[in-house]
């Protein structure tokens, strides 16, 4: 698998970190339901068996966090943008 | 249907083998059971059997997508092995080891259950105290395990590289009691039980829905039309997800992709199951003679049954670390299994969260080694509503309360475990 | 001798020596192991799986299922190797397997006595009774008779490489449709790698007498080779086989570099393995020829029937004294007659169908073969082939030979088409599976796509490998494609012969067609099950010929024909793998990457032993002349560092560099206590917690500046800490101003401890003020040391005494360590490694890996009363679920042994004393031990239920494993010095 790095151009999957769904968000640790929240946040995903963002470190790379957007069916990869700005996307 | 026995085999070896009917039968789907079991793999042809067997309920039906045994009860290394550390698991693996040991003469099969033992090598003071710990736990459980030094290790596996290994080898921690099982046969093996004891096994039957009444569940909607019943069950591995979505449930489990490796056919070779830890690499030898070899899991979520490259030579390269003879060797066959990781590697075998509704699931890499004792215990949770003692930490709301079984540490990331 | 008298592609003016079972034989270079034994007149070379019959050699090719041979000797040997593509050399020695005493003479061949009973799946139904003789006597058996082929005797001698390579056209195979497509895919400038198996690049066009362009198939080419070799654009790469696709066009392949050779030449691998990364890919990978299931149709002699022709034609080599053939269709009855052509005696061609094409009759009676027709083989007689039997509608009769060519038809290899999930799909108008959904970017030309006749081959790959091209972005020119004569390729579907007698559909693996049906009798008729239940189709070969019968019979069974009967879908590889070349140079002592210290040349030099942590080499101690064994040098160490002075690189640390107006604010986040109000020039112990409530990582952070802080993480989870920081930023809080870098490869770092440090230190620093004043505890001193060399001093102790962490840039570390070592001679400094380190940190209760293993939480090892209440931090909400804070979690605190001379262990079970060893009285276990020369004894730091709520009680640590049994007493996990006034002094 080869995952389009933005800075560092199409590179082995085997150079990046694999974390998971990017879909799940930090909620805000104040909120009075937060211990659900976080267990949910921390917890539960709907992983789902089709497209899904996810998000892969380049570890042995520019060490740029990103949001890939992969078929978990096929493996195919539709769209990469750096984690948190959205930017450098393709 | 009849036993298997001499008298059978010698029947059949004169009449050209002809005497023999179907293993189990192709049942058609009736509109309601007493217990529908949706997954027709080891664990839920086990649950079946264990139900009819241990509780007296016959009125069931495994639902299976599409042939028996074909999901991961066919993909795996058919380890077989209680060396868990954790006092939520190996009590319950211990008695899974206890019904493999009894399995061929309780199923009138032979599933090939193999005990040529499985050493754990370790490399460092560290990790020899951290099987140390692991083999007295097991020990407290009553399961059996050895501490192995360096000539102990050597005398039982002297093809390992023992002189010019980057992580030299300090000794293993044994269990003698662990081995193989010919993975294929268990499928069969409970199929064959379960059908003789009246459970309907309905392949080529695609759960598509869920009838709800209310809350509860009630029963499926299938390829093959509704199907009702008061209690469900779910063992579908890698699959819990796709089903559990219907329900707009959402657990603490992803599917990830583990590839496994055979080699060729080689005269006896390896004696037990041998794993390799400072590498992902672990290894037994089939009843053919092939090598079975695996290691770690791909690492992202997949559906896809089957993996990539860096992970076959990943595998490689902790064998020829270990192994340094297998070079010349060669891998004939890889394949890949969509293994139900959890958020703490640990399994899930809990009533609810639906009225009706029972699930097991997240065997995450490990799941054929349990296949007895989570069917075992799924039957005792489902007739009596309830977790057996044995299964009493697989809870799901563990992870609300933080009751979480982390054999590894690695935390909430479930490609890590 | 049944070489033929002239013809071939092989070189009869060289001669080649090669032994097979001891007994020598010649070749000539050109010719297969496979190809001389036939040329010698060897027709026996092994021994099937189950009841060890005499097998020969079935086909030409890497889908060879019966002549494995072990090739070489000692710790060469290759087990399993196919005699059919294996290049003869000079002083080739291979020998038959699976047989005892030899070939010739098998005793297990009488398993073919008690077959009746050895049916499809007889384990499964046998050897239960009595219970434990399975076990004890039925697997044991089982086992030594299993297996084909002997490992080497030793580890592999020979090296690997791995390579990739980036192309925009992956042409795989070399035949009439991979020339072609090279061809045009070639001309247009795109990047081309042309990967054939075999070691001559043509494919059936060397066995062949085609005419192409007007000329001869090999002329044809030799014309493709020549231009492909002169474009600078195209790599040519022949034994090399492409064995897997996987996603992200990229596929996996061997190149056997020296496997020609009796050994790889010097500073050459012995296989390379490749990883082409491909724009586009044309799979042009040829089809096998099918068998026909019959009786008898194993027996040494009986061949495919192109495999046939290819050793008449391509090696000059005939398969016996005379020959027929038994066919369905006009392929093999053409390529039977170019092995006539090419001087083998063809006494028959047997067709199943009531007549020949006009052109191939007439060609079989210009060469005088004789042509029956409606015709089937239904026995076949001799050790090795004999005779044979043929049954027609007019009667039956029996022919006198030596070798009989069988053919089914043509089954499309496309075994890569379906490793990223793709199904064949079963067309009917060649009764064959062609290619379904195939890889992304792949294209499938010539017979693998079910296009067989020559000139629609080269018109196929010519289109397909243009079309690759300017997929990949180039121009190709729409040049012709080479034009071929019409080749007839008439066929009749036909699978088996009815009869009696063992047929065998799985030859390896000794499956027949009985056995399919008692398969099917016993419902074993989904293909995965067939497949399990009988093994067919898993041996070495994958099934590559077989499955297609097997699967036929199981239609026949069925009777729901055979695309809704299905197939089995072909994993990677497409043929087996060597280990060796998947792991390259990662074995030995080259497994990982060793990282030594900066320091380690001159540890080295000390006679330090080293440890492995992680990937990291460190010194474990410094044994001195006299000492009898580790444990007095690393007592001498800790007396020597808590007396006077010690000192030991600490640079395997992590050391994350962060700078911007907002670390301050990260580091409160992923901290549980505060650092935003370090002062600057202050240093302060952290502990981090992962998002669920349990512990990360602790260290020391110190401020060197308003916004400008550097982290020390353990050395286990450096990179584990980084990229949890990276995530924090670019993830979680990207408004947030911090860079950060990893340096802790850039900063050597040494501790120097023991109530002298102060004294060494001073001797080394330009000038700085080291007093207790000038830099207090936990003071962070930036200057120089060594006239001039760039430092940072932290007073920090892990060992509880008097010390300093000295950090200098990497280059310098060596230099340093010799700087302290002079500076402190005169007060006996004493180098120490990670024993002595160990011990003196277990000595004051600091927890370390063996606590820090991902399954405890801050109140479990005592910090909780670290964790600030003023603010949020990773891990916060998580940690008060309500199982962390369950009095009765096994918690951090100190042990000794009751009886002090006795020796405690990591590992041990804490029971209450007089508690039965189960589960359920497991209070938690010994994390850590060591032996305390300052208090005499050993001591341990554990985790034991509500520890520090039983101090003085005796416990029972056991540990069974070790034969350990006794009674501690638990204590405070501060052995010494428990108020850290050593080292504030």
């Amino acid at each position: 698998m080869r995952i389009p790095c933005p800075y560092c151009g199409a590179r082995s999957s085997h150079e990046f970190a694999y974390l998971g769904d990017a879909a799940p968000t930090r909620p805000d640790p104040s909120a009075p339901d937060a211990a659900e929240a976080f267990h949910s946040y921390v917890y539960e995903r709907d992983n789902p068996a089709g497209p899904m963002d996810e998000l892969w470190y380049h570890s042995a790379g520019c060490r740029r966090w990103l949001k890939v957007t992969r078929d978990t069916r096929t493996h195919a990869i539709t769209a990469v943008a750096f984690a948190g700005t959205g930017e450098g996307g393709r | 249907m009849s036993r298997y026995s001499f008298l059978s085999l010698i029947a059949n070896a004169l009449n050209g083998q002809t005497g023999w009917k179907p293993a189990w039968r192709d049942a058609a789907p009736k509109p309601t059971y007493d217990v529908i079991i949706v997954g027709g793999g080891g664990h839920g042809l086990a649950t079946a059997y264990y139900l009819a067997k241990e509780h007296g309920i016959r009125n069931i039906a495994v639902l299976e997508k599409a042939h028996v045994g074909s999901g991961n009860a066919g993909r795996n290394t058919t380890i077989i092995r209680s060396n868990y550390l954790l006092p939520g698991n190996e009590p319950f693996y211990e008695w899974s080891m206890k019904l493999w040991e009894g399995l061929e003469q309780d199923l009138n099969y032979n599933a090939m259950v193999s005990q040529r033992g499985i050493i754990n090598l370790f490399h460092s003071d560290g990790q020899r105290d951290a099987y140390a710990r692991r083999g007295n736990a097991m020990r407290l459980a009553g399961a059996d395990s050895q501490l192995l030094d360096r000539e102990q290790v050597r005398a039982l596996a002297p093809f390992l590289d023992f002189d010019n290994a980057r992580f030299p080898i300090k000794g293993g921690l044994m269990q003698a009691r662990a081995g193989t099982a010919r993975h294929d046969a268990v499928v069969w093996g409970y199929a064959r039980a379960a059908d003789r004891l009246g459970v309907d096994i309905v392949q080529n039957c695609e759960v598509t829905g869920f009838i709800r009444e209310g809350d509860a569940v009630v029963g499926v909607e299938t390829t093959r039309g509704a199907i009702r019943a008061p209690k469900v069950g779910l063992a579908v591995a890698g699959s819990t997800s796709r089903l559990t979505r219907l329900l707009d449930l959402r657990l603490p489990i992803e599917s990830h992709a583990l590839q496994a490796f055979v080699s060729e056919g080689l005269k006896p070779l390896v004696p037990g199951v041998i794993t390799f830890g400072m590498g992902h690499f672990y290894v037994s030898q089939s009843d053919k003679g092939g090598l079975v070899f695996g290691g770690d899991i791909d690492g992202y979520n997949s559906y896809a049954q089957r993996g990539n490259l860096p992970v076959v030579e990943d595998v490689a390269e902790g064998g020829m670390a270990v192994m340094p003879l297998i070079g010349r060797l060669r891998m004939l066959r890889a394949w890949g299994g969509l293994v139900d990781m959890s958020m703490d590697g640990s399994p899930i075998i809990d009533v609810g969260p639906l009225p009706g509704l029972y699930l097991n699931t997240a065997w995450n890499y490990g799941g054929f080694k349990a296949t007895p004792a989570s069917g075992w215990c799924f039957a005792h949770t489902i007739a009596r509503e309830e977790a057996h003692a044995l299964n009493a930490a697989f809870r799901l709301d563990r992870f609300r309360t933080g009751h979480i079984i982390d054999e590894k540490g690695v935390g909430a990331q479930p490609n890590l475990h | 001798m049944t070489r033929l008298v002239d013809g071939g592609l092989i070189d009869r003016s060289r001669t080649l020596s090669f032994a097979f079972d001891g007994k020598s034989f010649t070749g000539h270079p050109g010719d297969t192991l496979a190809s001389a034994l036939l040329a010698n007149g060897v027709r026996l070379m092994g021994r099937s799986f189950k009841y060890h019959r005499p097998r020969g050699v079935v086909t030409a090719g890497s889908e060879e299922p019966n002549a494995l041979v072990e090739l070489r000797t000692g710790a060469r040997r290759e087990p399993n190797t196919r005699a059919t593509t294996v290049e003869l050399y000079d002083g080739l020695e291979a020998a038959s397997q699976n047989r005892w005493p030899s070939l010739d003479v098998d005793v297990l061949s009488v398993n073919r006595l008690v077959s009746p009973f050895l049916g499809a799946g007889f384990y499964y139904k046998t050897f239960m009774w009595p219970a434990a003789f399975w076990e004890k006597l039925y697997e044991p058996v089982i086992r030594r008779a299993a297996g084909l082929g002997r490992a080497p005797d030793a580890p592999d001698p020979d090296t690997y490489e791995k390579a990739t390579a980036f192309c925009d056209v992956l042409v795989i195979g070399s035949g009439a449709a991979g020339l072609a497509a090279a061809q045009a895919a070639g001309r247009s400038g795109a990047r081309v790698i042309l990967a054939e198996e075999d070691f001559r690049l043509g494919g059936r066009l060397l066995s062949e007498r085609a005419v192409i362009d007007g000329g001869s198939a090999l002329d044809f080419v030799a014309r493709a080779e020549a231009e492909l070799s002169s474009l600078p654009n195209v790599r040519l790469m022949p034994r090399t086989t492409v064995f897997g696709a996987y996603d992200g066009s990229e596929y996996g392949a061997v190149e056997r570099v020296g496997d020609h050779l009796p050994a790889p030449l010097p500073f050459q691998p012995r296989q390379r393995l490749w990883r082409i990364v491909a724009k586009r890919c044309v799979l042009a990978a040829g089809a096998f020829d099918r068998p026909i299931v019959f009786p008898g149709n194993d027996r040494p002699g009986v061949m495919s029937a192109l495999a046939l022709a290819t050793y008449a034609t391509r090696y000059g080599a005939g398969a016996g004294a005379n020959a027929a053939v038994f066919s369905t269709n006009d392929h093999a009855v053409a390529a039977a007659l170019d092995a006539a052509e090419a001087g083998l005696k063809l006494d028959a061609i047997i067709d199943v169908r009531p007549a020949l094409p006009d052109a191939l009759a007439a060609r079989a009676k210009a060469l005088g073969v004789r042509v029956i027709t409606e015709g089937e083989v239904v026995a076949t007689s001799g050790k090795c082939l004999t005779s044979i039997t043929v049954r027609t509608p007019r009667g039956s009769e029996t022919l006198t030979v030596e070798a009989l060519g069988v053919s089914g038809g043509a089954t499309p290899n496309l075994n890569l088409t379906c490793h990223l999930g793709g199904k064949p799909v079963w067309r009917e108008d060649i009764a064959a599976f062609v290619p379904g959904a195939v890889p992304p970017g792949m294209a499938v030309a010539g017979a693998a796509a079910g296009t067989f006749a020559l000139a629609d081959c080269l018109a196929e790959g010519t289109r397909l490998g243009a079309s690759a091209a300017s997929d990949a972005g180039f121009a190709a020119s729409p040049a012709p494609a080479p034009q071929a004569e019409g080749s007839p390729t008439g066929f009749k579907p036909f699978f088996h012969v009815q009869g009696k007698g063992s047929a065998f559909v799985d030859q390896q693996n000794d499956v027949t067609a009985k056995d399919v049906a008692l398969a099917h009798r016993e419902g074993f008729r989904a293909v995965e099950l067939l497949k399990r239940y009988t093994t067919l189709g898993m041996a070495t070969d994958q099934g590559k010929t077989s499955n297609m019968a097997g699967l036929a019979l199981m239609a026949e069974l069925t009777g729901k024909g055979i695309p809704a009967t299905g197939t089995t879908v072909f994993r990677p590889p497409y043929t087996p793998v060597a280990l060796g070349v998947l792991a390259g140079h990662h074995r030995g002592i080259d497994f990982k990457p060793a990282r030594p210290t900066p320091t380690h040349e001159w540890a080295l030099a000390q006679g330090a032993v080293f440890v492995e942590t992680g990937l990291w080499m460190r010194a474990a101690y410094f044994p001195k002349p006299g000492e009898k064994d580790w444990l007095e040098s690393v007592n001498r160490e800790v007396k020597a560092t808590r007396e006077a002075v010690g000192v030991i690189d600490v640079s395997t640390f992590g050391k994350i560099d962060l700078q911007g107006p907002d670390v301050g604010v990260l580091l409160d986040r992923v901290y549980i206590n505060m650092f935003s109000t370090l002062a600057v020039g202050k240093a302060r112990y952290g502990v981090m917690l992962r998002e669920d409530g349990l512990v990360m990582d602790d260290g020391t952070t110190a401020r060197l500046a308003d916004d400008h802080y550097v982290m020390t993480t353990t050395t286990a989870n450096a990179a584990k800490v980084y990229q949890h920081l990276e995530f924090c930023l670019q993830v979680l809080w990207p408004e947030l101003d911090v860079c950060l870098a990893s340096v802790s490869e850039q900063w050597a770092q040494i501790a120097v401890s023991g109530p002298r440090s102060r004294e060494v230190l001073g001797k080394i620093v330009d000038g700085l003020d080291v007093s207790n004043a000038g830099l207090p505890f936990m003071g962070v001193a930036q200057g120089s040391v060594m006239g001039g060399v760039e430092a940072r001093i932290f007073r920090l102790s892990f060992s509880g005494e008097l010390g300093y962490e000295i950090a200098v840039p990497a280059r310098h570390g060596a230099a340093l360590m010799q700087a302290l070592m002079a500076a402190g001679a005169p007060f006996g400094i004493t180098p120490y490694g990670v024993e002595a380190l160990g011990v003196m940190r277990i000595e004051k209760g600091h927890v370390s890996g063996s606590e820090l293993n991902g399954q405890t939480c801050a109140r479990d090892l005592g910090l909780a009363k670290m964790a600030s209440t003023k603010k949020d931090y990773i891990g916060r909400v998580m940690a008060g679920r309500p199982a962390f804070a369950d009095p009765d979690r096994p918690t951090l605190v100190g042990f000794k042994p009751v009886d002090r001379a006795a020796r405690l262990r990591a590992g041990a079970h804490f029971l209450k004393v007089g508690a039965a060893a189960t589960t359920q009285n497991d209070e938690g276990y010994m994390t850590s031990t060591a032996f305390s020369p300052t208090l005499g004894h050993f001591i341990g730091l554990g985790l034991l239920k509500r520890g520090p709520e039983r101090m003085g009680e005796k416990v029972r640590a056991y540990d069974p494993v070790r034969g350990g049994d006794m009674e501690v007493e638990v204590c405070s996990p501060a052995f010494i010095d428990p108020q850290g006034e050593k080292q504030r002094v």
